[in-house]
Order: structure tokens, then C-alpha cells, then sequence
């Protein structure tokens, strides 16, 4: 219901008390610039948190070994542990039902060269379900495959970064490179969202690896993407058995960490986890705390504001006004104020989270701060019904107060 | 126009009640133009919150216009108040931020004027009240006497059928007395029924009826025939 002539009378009655209206915007508009600012730079917390995730699979984890440091069943310590392929394949026959990919990783280092180009480069050699686990993004061609595996293929996949030292512009996918002497076949070109080290990468089939290179069956490490659907303390407790169990296996002490560990993203995931909800819970009690505060902020301002017109109510009920169009009157000018004000903090707010943008990415790990509309939109919208309501119930009181006691007000 | 019966009003103090009038028996026909004298604490400005439905009373009976006043709601209220009474106070009562035009119209307002109607009628009493070259002042801009005859604007310009005076020229010199109450004749004269409050004699002296109230009760009610007063109770 549109009525001028009550406009008329709110933006006389704002005007001739700006001091008093720009304060309780100012309330409200405060409240929710804090507001946005504080979810704003906790969203570029958890983006920070969820980005260092980002380049690999989140069920991941991986055996690793080094040389033992405490003597166990007459072995002495200072021995190396080498994994080999009957350790792969006892981990998954053992464990099949809770492992979704698992590869082998053999590191090597070698150069690679193509007509006159060449440079060093990491070579990794791996099982196909190795692309999932390392969330590798085929570009051109394809990745190693079970048949590669089988044949012992001289097949490669290399990294967008290698394909342009070597290629350039060029057309590279199907073309041979010399790999520390041995030619080997581009079958693809991939990218990784884990940065530029992750593009200068080398991946061949494992069995290639182990016939052309010592011939042997050695292993660097077993990456494991465990089964979705076991919760993050099934996955630790999954990582923990699979420890225990090849240390066992290898004749480790079962405490030597240094011999052979598991590396279990869920135990990673489970921290940030446990942060976030503590992070959460402490944001929502700050963010409401300030909205609390600026809903008594307008409540104070609207008792005041109220108790100072009593009188010119009295003289505008003596008029012929009736209480009604006085309650809506004050609370159409307090719904007024904390719209527009509320508006302008959310402007504000995200307008700074804008400007903030990456800059504090290094320092305080905020990357990138916004926040939802919905969340800051839901928080005008209950500053708008508290300034409602802050109106709405001295309003009501004031209006019921007989004109003459109203008009002996000062 | 008025009739009033056994009206009875007390106020409570802590735990005792003030009597405040015990009694009143008041008939004012249309037309009229009465003053009510009294001393401070005589209970005068009571009957003349009750009469103008600022205030209830306790017991008896009331009629405006013929209509029987009896538990009014604040919005019953203000609907009669805006219809049939016009206010004038010892303190004018002028809402301080708006202009002597916006005051004068505000009735008109409540009363659901289409704005350009409330500005003309607005204008029309204050030219009335020889204020019509103020129109845009604000009340502080104004002299006393200007703000009272602002305010008599106000309380005339939706033609109400009484026009309520509350020690109208309390807080005036005697100038500006003289010409607020001749303007209050003239209204009068026009054939509307004015109901005043006053202490001063002179006051009174020039209304056609005066009625006098003491503690609350009605020590006597007499035609003024131009300072020659006659009993009639």
C-alpha cells in the first residue's frame, strides 16, 4: 500500500532529525558491514584449507619406506626396506573391498629429448589408477592403460610444461622422445592443478620401468585411494591396519615410523575438519553477538526516539490521528532506516571483501573472502524485522497512551 | 451540542484518589460561547479534557452532538475529536518541525484530504487568521499571539462543531490576548460553539456565558450581557 502523503511525513520527520536517524543507520549498517567482513574472511579461510587439497585425491594416502631405526627379529637397524611387487599385490588381494585405485609410484630422474631440444625431467612410473589419485587432467591422447601395463609398453604420458619446452606449438601426441636413451611414444598431454612442478612430470608404466631399468621389482611407494565410503575415522583407523600390517610383513619394530609410514589424507582432512566446525561455531557466536548488538542498538534508539515524539503524538491524536497511523508511521521510518542502511553495509562489506581479494592470501591464508548472498541478505532481513519490532512494541505503547497524559509529555 | 449529567472524575494518588469533580451538570447548545473560570486545581481543565475526549470520566453521563460518549477505544476516539472538536492550547501545541501551512493542514490530513484540497482549505484559515504571509514559517519564527492564531487555524480548518479553548491566552500579553479573543468572537459570531478555559476575569468578561467551578463543583453558571451579568441558576 503506497501512500505519499505517509512518505511525505517519514522523510520530514527523518530529515528534521538527521543526527538521530544517520546514528541509528549507522547502527545498523555497522552491524552489518562486521557481519559481512567477519563470514567474508572466514569463507577465504576455508577456501585456503579446501585449495591445499585441491591437486589431490581426497582418499588418498601412501606407503612409504626409508631405512629402519630399531633392531627387530635379530635384524639390526640401519637396513633399507625396499617394497616390491608382491607387496602391492598382497595389499590388494588383502584389502580389496575397502581400496577403490591403487597404483605404484618408481621415481626416476632422466633426460628427455626430441631433435635438439632436451632437458632433465622427473619420471614416475605408475599403475593407471594413478591418474585419479594424483586428479591428473588429460589434455590430448590418453593415460596409461592396463594394456600398457601388461605389455610393458614404451608409452608416455608428459606434462603440458614439457610438451612446450620441447614442442612448443608444435604437435607432440604421437611423436617419440628419447628417454635416457630409450625411445618412448607420446600417448598423451596432461595438466595438474597442483602448480608448475606438477607439470613437469613423466608418467610410464610401471612394468615398463622395472624391465628396462634393472629389471628387477622394486617399488618406491603404494598410493591407496581407499574405499568413499568409509568415514574419516574408518579411513584413519584403514591407514593405521595397513601400517601395522606391512610393518609386520617387512619385519619392522611396529613402532619404527622411520622404516615405514602411511601418509593418510583422512588424518589431514580430519584436522581442518575439526577446525572449520570449531572456526563455525565461533563465527556464528560472533555474528550473532553483532547482530544482537545491533538490534539493541536500534531498540535504544527507537525507545528514545519514541519517549522524545510522546508529546507530538498526543498533539497529532488531539488532531484526529489515530493510533494506528502513528504505529505505522514510526515503524515504516524505522524499517526505512535499517533497509537502507542495512543495504549500505552489505555494500560496504562486500565491497572491501572485493578489494581484500587474494592480497592476503600469503600472509593470513584468507584466498579470495566472499560471502553468500543468501547468509548476508537473511541477516538484512532480520535487522529489517528487529527494527520492526523495535518500533512496532513503544510504538504500540506510545500510541495507547491517552492524548492528555501524552500532551502534558515533554 | 454538549450535555452533560452527574460527571464524576477522580485521578489516583499512591493509594488514595483525587476527587477531582464531584458532580458537574453542564447543557451547552450549539451556538454558544462559554467560559469556564475557575482557580487552579478547580477541576476546570479535567472537564475540558473530558469534553474534548482527551481524557474518560468516571460516572455520569456525557453527549456530544447527541451521540452518548462511553467507553471509547483510542481510535473511536480520535475519528469524534477530528470531526467535531477543534483544540487550542495554552501552549499552542504546534508541531515544532513543520511549517505554520503543514500544522494548519495537519486535521485535514487525518481527516483524508487530498493533499492539494489540504493546502488550499490550509491557506484559506490562515488568511483567516491574517496569517497568510507566514504560511511557510515555522512555528519559532513566530510571535506568541501568531502561534495561538496558528493554532485557532488549525482547530477551525476541518469545520468542527466545538471549538475547545484551554487558558488560550495564558501564555499571551494583553495585545495579543485582545486580538485572540476577538478572533475567537468572530468565530463565535459565525455561529460556532466555543467552550473556554481561563483564570482571568477579562477573559471570561467578554463571553456570553460563563460558568464558574469551584473544587469541582458548579458555584454558578450566568449569562454575560456585556459585563452586566445576570444570574440565571
Amino acid at each position: 500500500m503506497f501512500d505519499l502523503d505517509r512518505w511525505r511525513e517519514i522523510f520530514q520527520s527523518i530529515n528534521k532529525n538527521k543526527l538521530r536517524s544517520v546514528m541509528s543507520g549507522f547502527t545498523v549498517a555497522f552491524a552489518i558491514l562486521l557481519f559481512t567482513l567477519l563470514f567474508g574472511v572466514v569463507s577465504g579461510l576455508k577456501n585456503t584449507f579446501e585449495g591445499a587439497f585441491v591437486d589431490d585425491a581426497v582418499n588418498s594416502m601412501i606407503v612409504r619406506v626409508w631405512k629402519t631405526t630399531k633392531p627387530f627379529k635379530g635384524l639390526q637397524s640401519g637396513r633399507r626396506i625396499q617394497l616390491k611387487n608382491p607387496d602391492y599385490d598382497y595389499l590388494a588381494d588383502k584389502y580389496e573391498s575397502k581400496i577403490d585405485l591403487m597404483t605404484a609410484r618408481i621415481f626416476k630422474n632422466f633426460s628427455i629429448s626430441y631433435n635438439d631440444k632436451q632437458d632433465n625431467y622427473s619420471v614416475t612410473a605408475v599403475h593407471p589408477d594413478h591418474q585419479f589419485l594424483e586428479k591428473t587432467i588429460i589434455d590430448e591422447g590418453r593415460y596409461i592403460n592396463q594394456l600398457d601395463i601388461n605389455e610393458s609398453s614404451k608409452v608416455i604420458v608428459i606434462g603440458r610444461l614439457i610438451k612446450s619446452d620441447l614442442f612448443g606449438e608444435k604437435l607432440a601426441l604421437g611423436k617419440r622422445v628419447n628417454v635416457g636413451g630409450i625411445s618412448y611414444k607420446i600417448i598423451g598431454i596432461f595438466s595438474d592443478d597442483g602448480g608448475d612442478n606438477e607439470e613437469r612430470v613423466a608418467y610410464i608404466p610401471v612394468t615398463t620401468a622395472q624391465k628396462l631399468y634393472g629389471n628387477n621389482e622394486y617399488l618406491n611407494q603404494i598410493r591407496i585411494g581407499y574405499n568413499q565410503d568409509l568415514n574419516l575415522d574408518e579411513a584413519i583407523a584403514f591407514g593405521n591396519l595397513i601400517e601395522r600390517d606391512m610393518r609386520s610383513k617387512l619385519d619392522i619394530h611396529p613402532d619404527d615410523q622411520s622404516a615405514l609410514s602411511v601418509r593418510n589424507m583422512a588424518e589431514g582432512r580430519k584436522g581442518v575438519d575439526v577446525f572449520m566446525i570449531a572456526l563455525f561455531f565461533i563465527v556464528v557466536f560472533i555474528g550473532s553477538g553483532t547482530l544482537i548488538a545491533g538490534i539493541i542498538g536500534i531498540s535504544n534508539i527507537m525507545i528514545f526516539v519514541i519517549k522524545e515524539r510522546t508529546k507530538e503524538f498526543g498533539i497529532r491524536k488531539a488532531l484526529g490521528a489515530k493510533p494506528s497511523s502513528i504505529v505505522g508511521m514510526v515503524v515504516q521510518e524505522s524499517v526505512l532506516i535499517t533497509t537502507i542502511a542495512g543495504y549500505l553495509g552489505l555494500t560496504l562489506g562486500t565491497y572491501i571483501l572485493s578489494l581484500i581479494g587474494n592480497s592476503l592470501e600469503k600472509d593470513y591464508f584468507i584466498k579470495d573472502p566472499s560471502v553468500s548472498q543468501g547468509l548476508v541478505i537473511g541477516a538484512t532481513f532480520v535487522l529489517i524485522i528487529s527494527g520492526l519490532i523495535a518500533a512496532l512494541v513503544p510504538a504500540r505503547k506510545a500510541s495507547q497512551i491517552k492524548p492528555v497524559v501524552a500532551l502534558r509529555a515533554d | 451540542m454538549i450535555r452533560i449529567n452527574n460527571l464524576h472524575k477522580s485521578y489516583p494518588i499512591g493509594k488514595d484518589s483525587l476527587h477531582v469533580l464531584k458532580g458537574i451538570d453542564l447543557h451547552i447548545k450549539e451556538g454558544e460561547f462559554v467560559s469556564i473560570m475557575g482557580s487552579s486545581g478547580s477541576g476546570k481543565s479535567t472537564l475540558l479534557n473530558i469534553v474534548g475526549l482527551l481524557d474518560e470520566h468516571d460516572e455520569g453521563d456525557y453527549f456530544l452532538n447527541g451521540q452518548e460518549i462511553k467507553n471509547l477505544n483510542e481510535k473511536k476516539g480520535a475519528v469524534l475529536r477530528n470531526k467535531f472538536l477543534g483544540f487550542v492550547f495554552q501552549s499552542f501545541n504546534l508541531i515544532s518541525y513543520k511549517t505554520a501551512l503543514e500544522n494548519v493542514s495537519l486535521p485535514l490530513y487525518y481527516k483524508g484530504v487530498s493533499r492539494k484540497e489540504r493546502q488550499k482549505i490550509a491557506l484559506e484559515y490562515l488568511d483567516k487568521v491574517g496569517l497568510k504571509d507566514w504560511a511557510s514559517h515555522l512555528p519559532n519564527e513566530l510571535s506568541g499571539g501568531q502561534k495561538q492564531r496558528v493554532a485557532i487555524a488549525r482547530a477551525l480548518v476541518t469545520q468542527p462543531k466545538v471549538v475547545l479553548a484551554d487558558e488560550p491566552t495564558g501564555a499571551l500579553d494583553s495585545t495579543t490576548t485582545d486580538s485572540v479573543m476577538d478572533l475567537l468572537k468572530d468565530i463565535n459570531n459565525e455561529g460556532m460553539t466555543v467552550f473556554v478555559i481561563t483564570h482571568e476575569e477579562e477573559v471570561a468578561d467578554q463571553t456570553k456565558r460563563i460558568v464558574r467551578l469551584k473544587d469541582g463543583i458548579i458555584i454558578s453558571d450566568t449569562i454575560n450581557v456585556q459585563r452586566n451579568p445576570v444570574k440565571t441558576v
